[in-house]
């Protein structure tokens, strides 16, 4: 699977509430929180960028409230996938859960600029600059289980498919 | 090899007979927390994955807080969701209204969350309940529909980082400062993915409050959960609240942790975390003039009696500063009529203070209390990121009840030793 868009580069800590401000959360609906995507980070985001672009943060992206209208407005706006430095728990964890592909890579950040175009390479496991030249950066390995809930196609998919089983052998 | 106090409790709620940090395991959840917010994106997620009725009715509790009492049509409509969910679940916890407080400060005061629970919820405050000796930890809604479809919730078993606290507080000093003092030393991702267990002779000495104040703001250092281990004082508060068993457990003395931390309290003054991070914490007297526009006392970090009886110590015959705003939000019901009846409304009227029904309100920067651009608060409350509180151009700054009080008073940032 390879991810190719433009770089919005983000710093440290970019909270939820920045991700979509608690002001916005009186709705659960994906196109209303996409309108205000990164709102309190970059005011004019949702209308600056373009469907595909990719996120590259530092470290602790998407710390604070466990909304998961974070992930679902990302998602919802058009973008592919976020690459950070590091991200905070329940963030990475809704992430997979509803899925919005993630990928930490410690190096990236430093090497890219805003509006680079790169690859993600989930094979290879490589992130390619592709406006520059240059070698590629890896990402740390996704855990057997979670690349089992991306595969399955998130966390509910897979409860279903687990309860659908159990019905089965029971039944047998 | 030993196990910490939460890999015992993960590895009892599991089929396992050992858990390891890093292990990803499948535990039975004992209570699943949702409220206005985040509920009804569970509610959604259940239902569409063809959920007709949750796993158990007593184990999950529906909370309406953050934007209630209903703040507009579109946060009444969210409300009416989980309201009507937990119409059909006929679930034994749902509350709103005049039954309702913040949620953190709520299912404790109740007895709903217990030692040796292992606790979720959509919320990422649930790791209050650590203060009871609970495994309990913020998810997702995705996740909450999970549990309420199969008690069970996914989890890698966290490392666990023990603070040692030693040495006797000074005057003023609570839970709320050594909390973010903790945070200030460590960073706001110091502890991620870690658990923090809470241990030394001065933790004995801590209130349930105050306990309950620094499990609350764990996740502000990017923990999974903080931890006290249950004693004589966890014992007290939860054997006249508790309906169903509960179990005490505790660190083995050969329990592996990824780091320990000792703190000496007796040198911590009243801190105050200043925006945009909880992490930026200083001493009050290194605060410098910071000018102020309103204060608010209240939230799931400090919003209990305890909270409100050392403002009401500090208020007593003084006023707030002219153009100071005194936001006072009692967290729960129940607090709201101890303060009542023991005179605290009548201290808070005469300063001037406004007193508002429990709820999460302008912590999360919901209704009740706004800031506009260019604005200042000093807040009680665990956040103080950019916007939190209003215009990204308002600032909040963190700190205990006492500061807060003072500080309402002063009209500027300080401590209570300011005051005559
Ligand atoms: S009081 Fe604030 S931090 Fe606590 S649950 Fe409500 S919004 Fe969240």
């Amino acid at each position: 699977m390879k991810y190719r868009g433009n770089v919005w580069k983000f710093g440290d800590n970019i909270d939820t509430d920045a991700i979509i401000p608690a002001r916005y959360l009186n709705t659960s609906d994906p196109k209303a929180l996409a309108a205000q995507c990164m709102k309190d980070a970059d005011p004019d985001f949702a209308k600056k960028m373009k469907a595909g672009d990719i996120i590259v943060a530092g470290v602790n992206f998407g710390c604070g409230s466990s909304r998961e209208h974070a992930p679902i407005a990302i998602k919802a706006v058009g973008l592919s996938c976020v690459v950070a430095r590091t991200f905070a728990r329940i963030f990475f964890r809704n992430a997979f859960n509803m899925g919005l592909p993630i990928f930490e890579s410690d190096e990236l950040w430093a090497k890219v600029k805003n509006g680079d175009e790169i690859e993600i390479d989930t094979d290879k496991g490589e992130i390619r600059i592709l406006s520059r030249k240059g070698k590629p950066v890896t990402f740390k390995p996704v855990a057997p289980f979670l690349q089992q809930l991306v595969a399955s196609g998130g966390l509910m998919a897979d409860v279903k498919a687990r309860k659908a089983k159990a019905k089965k052998s029971s039944r047998a | 090899m030993g196990m910490t106090i939460t890999e015992k409790i993960l590895c009892n709620h599991t089929k396992h007979r050992e858990v390891r940090p890093g292990m990803i395991i499948n535990a039975r959840v004992d209570i699943a927390l949702g409220n206005d917010i985040t509920a009804p994106i569970a509610i959604s997620e259940f239902r569409k994955a063809g959920g007709k009725k949750v796993f158990n009715r007593s184990k999950v509790v529906l909370v309406a807080d953050h934007f209630t009492p209903n703040k507009d049509i579109s946060s009444a409509m969210q409300t009416k969701t989980v309201r009507d969910f937990a119409r059909e679940q006929r679930l034994e916890h749902y509350y709103e209204g005049g039954d309702a407080g913040v949620e953190h400060a709520l299912l404790p005061e109740k007895g709903i969350v217990l030692p040796g629970d292992l606790v979720i919820g959509a919320d990422s405050h649930t790791c209050t309940y650590g203060a009871l000796g609970a495994f309990s930890t913020g998810v997702g809604s995705t996740d909450l529909a999970a549990a309420m479809m199969t008690g069970e919730v996914w989890l890698r078993v966290p490392e666990s980082m023990k603070i040692v606290y030693h040495g006797k507080l000074q005057k003023w000093i609570s839970g709320k400062d050594l909390i973010l003092d903790l945070i200030g030393r460590i960073g706001v991702y110091g502890a991620l993915y870690k658990s923090l267990e809470f241990t030394g002779s001065t933790v004995a000495k801590l209130t349930m409050a105050d306990r309950l104040t620094m499990a609350n703001m764990a996740i502000e250092a990017g923990g999974k959960s903080g931890i006290f281990p249950p004693d004589e004082v966890t014992r007290v508060y939860v054997e006249e609240r508790a309906k169903r068993k509960f179990v005490f457990y505790e660190s083995d003395p050969d329990a592996r942790y990824a780091e320990v931390i000792d703190i000496d309290v007796s040198k911590i003054e009243p801190q105050v975390s200043f925006p945009s991070l909880p992490s930026n914490a200083r001493g009050v007297s290194k605060a410098g003039k910071v000018k102020i526009d309103q204060v608010v006392i209240g939230s799931c970090t400090n919003g209990r009696i305890e909270d409100l009886r050392v403002a009401a110590k500090i208020l007593k015959g003084k006023k707030a500063a002219p153009y100071v705003r005194l936001i006072i939000i009692p967290a729960t019901p129940l607090i709201y009529k101890t303060a009542m009846d023991e005179g605290l409304f009548d201290i808070f009227l005469k300063a001037n203070a406004l007193i508002s029904p429990p709820t999460c309100g302008p912590c999360l920067g919901g209704h009740m209390g706004i800031l506009a651009e260019g604005e200042r608060a000093v807040a009680t409350t665990n956040r103080n990121f950019v916007g939190r509180m209003g215009h990204t151009g308002s600032e909040v700054y963190l700190a205990s009840p006492a500061v807060a009080a003072a500080s309402a008073v002063l009209g500027r940032i300080g401590g209570p030793a300011e005051l005559k």
